[in-house]
């Protein structure tokens, strides 16, 4: 197999046939020792977290390198109730659960509208929807802080729900602008003329089209709020409501003195597991869905 | 089917007429209103407003809970430039900016080329066999929340209990027993950097991998019929010809690094040794939430976002002179 492959690049070439073959098994091997070397660097870390997270607070303190004598779960324990890991996870199933949903609904109207619909204005506001999505959230931290204060929502779920909407609409309107730009008029023109209003045309016929460009910013939008920490730690300080990134933080930096450290890396198992293992179920569908919101 | 037919030709010249201008029905109305209005509303409170305040409270004196507030004009930018520790917040923003995109995008569009291209045989060019094990351990990263992963190094880079001391003794470099890399004012930064470099190299990877996986196989052939070698046709084949990817990657990373916040705070929450970690955002967060000088912190988002805009310009700019926009126009299938 390689040598009539080389036979065939010395018709061609014949000066750099020799080396070839040998070249080609060699780059092979040391991309695959680079790529190994790189996906130790990711993983263990990660393993040593988990294999922590099952030691006590001595073994961890006195030597980092070795197993765990035991498997301690109840570092888990401690880390779920003790340290409110469960409240926080909690906390945040409701509000990335409630702002995804919203933010795709609303999302999904507003670029529909401004896909599908000419009107005065139309244009204006789908730039300053992008503009939305250039400034950089610092800017707004501290008047946010005290719009939120006026209207009674600062340090409730409802109100670091309605912000994670307000700050993942423009990208979500962005992205979905495209894909209902893209849609085939004629079926709606043929669900107008069957009877349906503007609201069926869009729930039975427009959005269900839409479906997979819904998928993936879903999934992008699920990661970021999931990832999202400025937003809680500037406008939602009261424990009882925090969601799992500001509660990991502010549970590290006790750590340091109250010092539960087997309890940290278990809090920090809890919160990255559940993503992990749906990531590897899922892993195509995530990584196709991520490359094309990236890539916008 | 038919039933359309048959309705057609009425609803015909209606539509075409005035395309869009149909009668106000209820549905109409209610649609609009809720379609566009309710999005719209939450977008202008939430973001638009507080964006268009912040230029405003800048130019004030206001602390915040106390109602009076003076107008000062440009003073508070006059201060900030004055002011040390912003400055070396600006500082280390910059330096971010600069080695945290260039790093991450050599090394993701290393490993990206060899996953795509590093496959032996001499014949057609080849991915790396079982380079799928490579993709999905490399993108863990993405899906850990910035926090945590700046939490689970900040236990790595640990003296005493962290494990990258216990693994350099271990292989007989005992000066580094009790070496604090994120307490010394030497090594706080680059191990920052290096956290963050960590955490970004897997999505830009996967994201190179698609485009090169995007172009043109035969133009791959072309360049090694004429012998060119794997490091020049990555040099001077796939870079220019995924340009557009790697100026998108830069400007989002360098977005990302002149923010670092959540790295930033996890690994040193008090600004590193010497404030040698202290970044924009961590100082504008304790000058407003912590010392209650809001006036003053809206100024420094301002600069954070005129920063910002300019690092994007910049990045737009050299690309568009060394001659960005006009060949892939030539192999884009």
């Amino acid at each position: 197999m390689t040598t009539t492959a080389g036979e065939a690049d010395v018709v061609v070439r014949p000066r750099a046939s020799g080396k070839r073959d040998g070249e080609g098994k060699g780059v092979a091997t040391t991309a695959h020792i680079a790529l190994i070397l790189w996906s130790l660097l990711v993983i263990l870390p990660l393993v040593w977290t988990l294999l922590s997270s099952f030691k006590s607070t001595q073994e961890i303190l006195g030597n980092p390198l070795s197993l765990p004598s035991k498997l301690r779960f109840g570092n888990y324990a401690n880390a779920w109730t003790t340290a409110g890991i469960g409240q926080y996870f909690l906390n945040t199933v409701i509000v990335v659960g409630s702002a995804l949903v919203l933010v795709m609904v609303l999302g999904a109207m507003c670029a529909y509208v401004l896909a599908r619909f000419q009107f005065f204005g139309n244009r204006v506001i789908y730039y300053s929807m992008l503009g939305g999505l250039t400034f950089p959230v610092f800017l707004a931290i501290v008047p946010l802080f005290f719009v939120l204060k006026n209207f009674g929502l600062l340090n409730t779920l409802p109100g670091l729900i309605i912000t994670y909407v307000a700050f993942a609409l423009p990208f979500t309107v962005f992205f979905l602008h495209s894909f209902f730009k893209a849609l085939p008029g004629e079926v709606y023109e043929a669900a107008q003329i069957d009877g349906a209003g503007e609201w069926r045309s869009f729930f039975s016929v427009m959005l269900p089209m839409a479906r997979p460009g819904m998928a993936s910013v879903a999934i992008f939008n699920f990661l970021g709020l999931w990832n999202q920490f400025l937003l809680p730690v500037a406008l939602n300080t009261n424990s009882n409501n925090y969601v799992l990134s500001q509660g990991m933080a502010s549970f590290a930096s006790q750590a340091g003195y109250a010092v539960d450290f087997g309890a940290l890396f278990a809090a920090v198992v809890i919160t990255v597991a559940p993503v992990l293992v749906v990531y590897i179920f899922f892993q195509r569908q995530l990584q196709v869905s991520v490359t094309a919101g990236g890539v916008k | 089917m038919t039933a359309t037919h048959d309705v057609a030709p009425g609803a015909g010249p209606k539509r075409s007429g005035t395309r869009r201008r149909r009668p106000l029905t209820f549905d109409r109305v209610s649609f609009m209103v809720v379609f566009l209005g309710l999005p719209l509303a939450i977008f202008v409170i939430f973001v638009i407003s507080p964006f268009v305040q912040a230029l405003y409270y800048s130019l004030t004196d206001w602390s915040g809970f106390s109602s009076g507030m003076n107008f000062v004009g440009f003073d508070n930018y006059v201060k900030l430039f004055h002011d040390d520790i912003f400055l070396r917040a600006v500082r280390n923003n910059v330096e971010l900016a600069i080695v945290v995109p260039l790093v991450t995008i050599v090394l993701s569009l290393t490993l990206a080329t060899l996953v795509t291209v590093g496959g032996s045989g001499t014949g057609t060019v080849r991915g790396l066999r079982n380079s799928g094990f490579y993709r999905i351990v490399s993108f863990f990263p993405y899906v850990i929340p910035a926090i945590v992963i700046g939490l689970i190094w900040a236990q790595v880079f640990t003296p005493g209990s962290g494990i990258l001391d216990a693994v350099l003794s271990k292989i007989g470099l005992s000066g580094f027993a009790n070496y604090a890399w994120l307490g010394d004012a030497r090594t706080a930064m680059p191990a920052s950097m290096f956290v963050m470099i960590w955490g970004g190299v897997g999505f830009y990877m996967v994201l190179f991998i698609a485009a090169i996986r995007g172009i043109d196989p035969e133009v791959f052939e072309a360049a090694r019929i004429d012998g060119a070698g794997r490091f020049r046709t990555a040099i001077f084949l796939t870079i220019p010809l995924i340009r557009d990817n790697v100026q998108t990657a830069y400007i989002y990373l360098g977005i990302a690094a002149l923010d670092a916040f959540v790295y930033m705070q996890a690994l040193n929450p008090g600004g590193g040794p010497q404030n040698t970690t202290l970044v924009m955002p961590q100082q504008l967060f304790t000058t407003a939430f912590t010392k209650g000088q809001f006036g003053y912190s809206t100024a420094m988002g301002v600069i954070l976002a005129a920063v910002t805009m300019l690092f994007a310009l910049l990045v737009f700019l050299v690309n568009r002179l060394t001659g960005g926009s006009d060949r892939k126009v030539k192999v884009r299938r």
